[in-house]
């Protein structure tokens, strides 16, 4: 009966450890992808006036996905018309049939969960772990979350019959293509009105996928429209005088450049930006949790999270102790094939993306702090970079100061928790922050002491739609998600 | 009784050898352990459960899965009989397929012993027996001794006993120390050898994952050879993240003594699916100096059958279901 009648063989052990067969999710899960598009305004999947085209490659092998089209100043203003357009009717629906439309995008958000995950892993470049358990799930409840707020918009906080401001451009970055069109698209639904975004120039193929669903939905045209294009579309959306509101996601320079541009407008900004957070630990931390969360904090994503705990503030009595544990943790991470199911750490991003992070990690080992990275083999194509940790690392270094927004971990040392908040909130940033400790008069002191919009305790990167996320300082300001979301795209 | 602790193998030489002076002393230590997060404990015994074992490593999985198996029968209504068919059961688990490897162990209550010895004879599986007045525990120290002397004199390989949940839950370390280390002595037999030690600790009573760290260290630093998650007898038994603690303790154990402890989930894990996640905690946490059956086992019955069918189903490309395994 048996056809292999010999012993299963012994698989290659790696470093110790039991090798995982490959378990590669099939791209062709990821459905249809087009060889060109063109934008999406009223409803429709039009040609681009300009006849200027861009590329999205798949981070892992560099292969071309698709091409796209560059939106012209003249596309943008056809979205924007679209959406005034369709403002009227859209707001002044009853919240019960806006929250229809809501729960039936995040309906089939879910039913093609797995088709949007891995067109998402296979144009970012995320581990398909991540899309198909962090991502995807997310970005359904953020539709679910701002659907329920749609019909009880009287009751948020901001008065009787709080009114929606009209058209939003929203711009959104790569290192969460989906989920951050969540995070715009839904509230600003929800609260009646009607949007023009612009996805990243390197993950635009989630967002015209939405647009299909949108399509599915039955939504009424001009509601949504996605403009695709770079930082000039970027641009011209964010300085159409027709825009009502702007919401950027992104780097703090470009943040910088909206807000002088939008400066003496009528329009409502909010900005979500840089970070360069602190994750404090103290000796009596839950060490083994805490060694996960540090590697959720800074790993996670490739690293490419505003909020990712880029800063780690390690009490100098355990410092060898953590270092150890952490070190023995990052030997067991999976970097390669963004595909395969077991894969921790996928593609960086970009080229562009990859070189700043060499740059800073070359900086970092010139002005003398201690680089370290388990060893571990990268693909041959493609943009990756090994998971890295650096110790001896002080504030006056510039990998202890700039974002670097990569698998690259700085290492710092405190005494005390004066001198742990000290530290933690000497950056222009102040995006997140986390804190270490099994003492509960600590976690709230140090949470009133820590200025940072998330303040995560025992635990680092997690998001709900419930909870309000958003910067002090150069990280920006507004907050998105919980009600607190729900000002930023109402006239109050 | 507290000088029993500087004989105790696990605190020899290690530093730690005075831990167990007193109950002060020992209670410090115990609480003095880093705690335990909950939810950040289970979400990363959940991460390690998306794993996915496929092909290659799925067929190397199932047999070493199989060979960590303690073959279990502990019930009331065990004969004889039953527990010859079980052994035969644990030496060819698929009659239909030579290539499949045996189990480890065979574990049984004491009275058993002798019969599973003998059934067992000329292999290498071992003999378990479960002792201590199992599961409850509650007994004088003298009848827990006779007990385990009982089955180690009848030829049991390894003795699988049970702390005093009730005294660990009352802050008595101590006396639950002192019990390891005798059942430990009562372990020896007359040429200088011992039988195996795996101690468990009832983990779906120590509620608190606190307790299970502190339970842990206190079995090891006893002189406990494994540690186990449960009886398999009460409403909870092995579950990944109390499984995924112990590792921990193992681990954190020999970097600081240089004494290897195997660990054993028992009670509730019956699906190759279960299996796999087990043994991905095991390989992420420990790496593969704990994934050999001398290091890791499984407390399991109908565990063994789902393996043999997804074996089965790897080795000929179909499935083929429940009248195509034995029954014993």
């Amino acid at each position: 009966m048996a056809k292999n009648n010999k012993k299963a063989e012994e698989p290659v052990r790696k470093n110790g450890l039991f090798e995982y067969a490959p378990a590669p999710e099939s791209p062709a899960a990821a459905g249809d992808i087009a060889t060109s598009y063109g934008h999406f305004i009223g409803g429709e999947f039009v040609e681009s006036s300009g006849s200027e085209a861009l590329k999205t490659v798949n981070p892992a092998t560099e292969q071309v996905l698709a091409e796209f089209a560059h939106g012209t100043d003249e596309d943008v203003d056809r979205a924007v018309t679209a959406a005034r357009k369709a403002f009227a009717d859209w707001s002044a629906l009853p919240g019960s049939e806006r929250a229809k439309y809501l729960f039936r995008i995040a309906r089939i958000i879910q039913e093609r969960s797995r088709e949007l995950a891995v067109l998402e892993s296979i144009d970012n470049g995320k581990p398909i772990r991540e899309t198909r358990d962090v991502d995807l799930p997310l970005v359904a409840a953020h539709f679910f979350y701002y659907a329920g707020w749609a019909d009880k918009l009287d009751y948020a906080g901001f008065g009787p019959n709080p009114r929606p401001l009209g058209v939003a451009g929203q711009v959104i970055p790569w290192n969460f293509p989906l989920l951050m069109l969540a995070w715009k698209i839904a509230p600003a639904l929800a609260t009646g009105n009607t949007v023009v975004l612009k996805p990243a120039e390197t993950t635009p193929l989630t967002a015209l996928r939405f647009a299909e669903i949108c399509r599915q939905a039955g939504l009424p045209k001009g509601v949504v429209n996605i403009v695709t294009g770079d930082g000039r579309t970027g641009a011209a959306l964010t300085a159409h005088p027709d825009v009502n509101k702007v919401a950027f996601t992104g780097s703090t320079p470009v943040g910088r450049a909206i807000a002088k541009q939008l400066a003496g407008t009528r329009k409502k900004l909010s900005l979500e930006l840089g970070g360069k957070a602190a994750n404090i630990v103290f000796d009596d931390a839950p060490i083994d949790q805490a060694v996960e969360g540090i590697v959720n904090g800074i790993f996670f994503n490739q690293g490419h999270v505003c909020c990712a705990g880029s800063r780690l503030l390690v009490q100098e009595s355990i410092q060898d102790e953590l270092l150890d544990a952490l070190k023995r943790r990052m030997a067991t991470l999976r970097v390669g094939d963004p595909l395969d199911k077991n894969t921790d750490i996928g593609a960086i991003n970009s080229a562009e993306q990859l070189a700043r992070i060499t740059a800073l990690t070359d900086a970092g080992e010139s002005e003398g702090a201690e680089r370290w990275s388990p060893s571990c083999d990268l693909p041959a194509n493609g943009f990756w970079f090994r998971p890295t940790l650096f110790t001896g690392v002080s504030q006056a270094h510039r990998i202890a100061q700039e974002e670097i927004f990569g698998p690259v971990l700085s290492v710092l040392t405190f005494r005390t928790p004066t001198e742990a908040v000290e530290k933690a909130n000497n950056t222009p940033y102040g995006l997140s922050a986390g804190i270490w400790t099994e003492k509960g008069s600590r976690i709230l002191w140090m949470a009133n002491q820590l200025k940072a919009g998330v303040v995560w305790a025992n635990t680092f990167n997690k998001f709900d739609p419930t909870s309000p996320f958003g910067g002090y300082k150069e990280s920006g300001y507004g907050r998105e998600g919980g009600r607190h979301g729900l000002e930023a795209y109402l006239d109050v | 009784m507290s000088t029993l602790a500087a004989n105790a193998p696990g605190a020899a030489g290690s530093g730690l050898a005075d831990v167990a002076a007193s109950e002060a002393s020992l209670r410090r230590f115990l609480h003095g352990l880093p705690g335990v997060d909950q939810v950040g404990l289970e979400a990363r015994a959940a991460t390690l459960g998306t794993r996915s074992i496929k092909t290659t490593a799925k067929a190397y999985a199932i047999d070493l899965a199989i060979s960590m198996i303690d073959l279990t029968t502990l019930e009331g209504a065990d004969t004889v009989g039953k527990v010859r068919a079980l052994c035969t059961k644990g030496r060819n688990p698929d009659p239909s397929d030579p290539s499949a490897p045996r189990v480890a162990a065979i574990c049984v209550y004491p009275d058993m012993v002798a019969t599973a010895k003998a059934a067992l004879r000329g292999t290498d599986i071992q003999v378990a027996s479960v002792a201590t007045a199992f599961p409850a525990g509650r007994a004088a120290l003298p009848v827990k001794l006779a007990d385990t002397a009982d089955a180690v004199a009848d030829g049991a390989d390894e003795i699988d006993m049970v702390i005093d949940r009730g005294a660990f839950l009352s802050g008595r370390y101590l006396d639950v120390f002192n019990e390891i280390v005798a059942v430990k002595e009562a372990c020896r037999r007359p040429d200088g050898t011992s039988a195996h030690l795996k101690v468990i600790f009832e983990t779906g009573e120590l509620q608190t994952y606190d307790n299970v760290r502190r339970a842990s260290w206190l079995a090891m630093l006893a002189g406990a050879d494994f540690i186990k998650t449960s009886t398999g007898k009460v409403a909870v038994n092995a579950t990944p993240p109390v499984t995924l603690l112990m590792l921990e303790a193992v681990r954190d154990f020999r970097a600081q003594t240089g004494i290897q402890v195997g660990v054993k989930p028992a009670g509730g894990i019956k699906t190759t699916k279960d299996a796999m996640k087990y043994l991905v905690m095991v390989n992420e946490t420990l790496g593969d100096d704990w994934l050999t059956p001398h290091w890791f086992r499984f407390g399991a019955s109908s565990l063994l059958n789902d393996l043999l069918m997804q074996r089965q189903k790897l080795t000929t490309g179909r499935y083929s279901g429940p009248d195509y395994v034995t029954v014993d």
